[in-house]
């Protein structure tokens, strides 16, 4: 059932946003940028939160649920430190994605060369 | 799209601004569209399928004996781990061409971002090269997201002050 | 006499006319397996033509097409007085490095996908005027260093739209010069008026004119629709043509644009039907030739400066050897952008040159 959930919620999104790119000609990299930032105010407003709950990886692993894991990082560590947690929460929260996305990227620079595109 | 524009009218019109705007639209009717359903299709498919392979992991790291939470990050890693492979084997792009939204959407596509700019500019070395052009695609993604949670965030803050 | 040579408003007509000594094509195996392939001088297999980098690969391609012009011509790097080249690349990059070990005196030339009719057009009014006997004019474009210098990282995974054209890997080489004097008269010309002759002579291919465009801009932003955005400038300069020389779209066998793929093509016809030229007979165009879309899957055609040069020099020019054509206007087209232009916002501009050939028995 989870499988089920994933696929189409997940399914779902990437959808609309390709309705969104078909439309607007909007770049990826625009768009990207776009999902992250509705995803922190989606989670802002304690919408995104529940419904990641829910759907789980559906939600989870499109670019918006990386806005709502950013904003749940601030709100904790706020919750906790405060003022300083504003400056924490953030970067911490995209700790592990990041960190992997830069370091077997710079691997994958040292094994892979340039390619023709096929 | 807005009513037909025939060439007559763009090349009649004086004044340069709406001119050209007539030309835009006019460029708009002649300019075909990729099939949307199809499209559509594959993006939901394929965007889907990718979510569902990011549960199945998670599945399987929970099994392994890995608290919620954990289980989600090396859920991320692994994704991330997968797709900077597929680029590396050129494999990443060939599945964009048919997925459109379905490869850029999922945290995978952050990852053939980063990837995609480390691998073509090692040749502009180490430093210039990889380390200021990894972020080409990606560092706005990085920037507004923590820019925005910030933000937001400061207004939570603001709140917490008042009704805590 | 010197009056004469400028012809209306933009157009120059030769009284001498220059005349193409020497061409070559190289292309890359993607342009190989499409329709032209077989017209082309050289393929090559390897994208990278032998360099670690694609800026390298793409000098390499232009000093091969350089130096097959020349052993096709039957000459040394000496014989050539100027050389007159370009490409896309940032500060024309692949020409300085690919031409440099030439050691010719060089202008280098910009003109973005309309770069061949631009040196073309300067070198051959160098030569009208005497200021240069032999002038090797050349260009070219590489997909890869054009992808990672104008859009993205080649293994960045997005989608290319319908309108996009594909840029083509190629080099093109023209050598021109004054028309060689006919030969003296001697017992071997006698032998060489005999059948003989009919097979193995070929026609001389001269430049008879030029007509040199303006900065066409219509206001389109969108670099994924290049067409749109130069077919005005094609349309433009081929009209001024019609006009400066007073002639008939008939006069031509072939109007052969550079780069406007599907899309510019049937702006450029609506174009040029609204201001009076029916050219949907003649017109031709390098990037729709070059590929075929259905099995490439290239969209809206081929683009590039190696587009136009490569089917001028592989294509066109054999062609008209054949006698297959007679008079030719070759019209490359440039899209003025930069990336730095289209991040701040700015629209895209056209420009194209044409360029009069004619065959002519010696």
């Amino acid at each position: 059932m989870d499988y089920l959930k994933a696929f189409v919620i997940g399914g779902l999104i990437c959808l609309v946003v390709q309705i969104l790119m078909d439309q607007t000609k909007l770049l990826p990299g625009r768009i990207m940028v776009i999902l992250v930032c509705s995803g922190v105010v989606l989670s802002a407003l304690g919408i995104y939160e529940p419904f990641s709950k829910w759907a789980g990886a559906g939600a989870d692993v499109p670019l918006c649920g990386f806005g709502n894991s950013l904003f749940q990082g601030i709100k904790k560590a706020v919750d906790k430190n405060g003022f300083l947690g504003l400056f924490e929460g953030g970067f911490k929260s995209c700790a592990v994605g990041v960190s992997a996305a830069l370091v077997f990227s710079y691997l994958a620079s040292l094994v892979f060369q340039p390619k023709m595109k096929a | 799209m807005a009513e037909q524009v025939t060439i007559k009218e763009v090349l009649s019109e004086e004044d340069s601004q709406k001119r050209n705007k007539k030309y835009n639209d006019y460029v708009a009717s002649v300019t075909p569209k990729h099939s949307w359903i199809v499209n559509l299709f594959w993006a939901f498919v394929i965007g889907g399928a990718i979510c569902t392979l990011g549960q199945a992991l998670i599945n399987l790291y929970r099994y392994l004996g890995a608290g919620k939470e954990d289980a989600v990050l090396y859920q991320i890693i692994t994704l991330v781990a997968l797709s900077t492979i597929f680029t590396g084997l050129n494999l990443y792009p060939k599945l964009a061409k048919a997925a459109g939204a379905g490869t850029v959407v999922p945290i995978t596509g952050f990852a053939n971002s980063v990837a995609s700019s480390a691998i073509e500019f090692q040749k502009e070395g180490q430093v210039f090269g990889i380390g200021c052009k990894i972020f080409t695609i990606a560092g706005p993604v990085i920037l507004y997201g923590i820019f925005s949670s910030w933000i937001v965030g400061f207004l939570y803050w603001l709140y917490t002050l008042y009704f805590q | 006499m010197a009056e004469q040579k400028m012809i209306g408003r933009q157009s120059v007509s030769f009284k001498n006319p220059p005349c193409i000594l020497g061409r070559a094509s190289v292309a890359g195996s993607k342009e190989g397996e499409g329709p032209l392939g077989s017209f082309f001088d050289y393929i090559e297999e390897d994208p990278k033509f032998g360099a670690d980098t694609w800026e390298e690969a793409e000098s390499n391609m232009q000093k091969k097409a350089a130096e097959l012009a020349l052993e096709n011509a039957g000459y040394q790097p000496k014989d050539i007085r100027y050389m007159i080249a370009g490409d896309l690349l940032g500060q024309l990059i692949a020409t300085s490095f690919g031409l440099m070990e030439l050691k010719i005196p060089m202008f280098g030339v910009y003109g973005a996908c309309s770069t061949m009719g631009e040196s073309m057009s300067l070198a051959s009014m160098l030569v009208e005027g005497g200021f240069a006997d032999k002038i090797l004019a050349l260009t070219s474009s590489h997909f890869c260093g054009a992808e990672k210098e104008f859009r993205f990282p080649l293994q960045y995974g997005s989608q290319r739209p319908l309108a996009a054209t594909w840029t083509v890997t190629g080099s093109g080489a023209v050598i021109i010069g004054k028309k060689p004097e006919k030969p003296e008269k001697s017992e071997k010309q006698k032998k060489e008026e005999t059948a003989a002759k009919k097979c193995n002579s070929n026609p001389y291919i001269l430049i008879k004119g030029i007509t040199t465009g303006k900065i066409v801009d219509f206001g389109v932003k969108d670099s994924m629709n290049m067409g749109a955005c130069m077919a005005p400038a094609a349309a433009d300069v081929i009209y001024q043509n019609l006009c400066d020389f007073n002639r008939n779209p008939n006069y031509y066998d072939k109007i052969f644009t550079g780069d406007l793929g599907y899309i510019g093509q049937r702006i450029l016809l609506d174009i040029l039907k609204e201001r009076g030229y029916d050219i949907s007979k003649q017109h031709m165009d390098c990037g729709i030739e070059i590929f075929c879309d259905e099995t490439q899957d290239t969209h809206s055609g081929g683009s590039g400066c190696g587009c136009s040069a490569i089917t001028l020099t592989g294509y066109i020019l054999e062609k008209m050897h054949r006698r297959e054509w007679k008079r030719i206007l070759f019209v490359p087209t440039g899209a003025l952008l930069s990336p730095v232009s289209f991040n701040e916002g700015g629209s895209v501009p056209g420009i194209a040159h044409a360029v009069i050939l004619e065959a002519e028995d010696a």
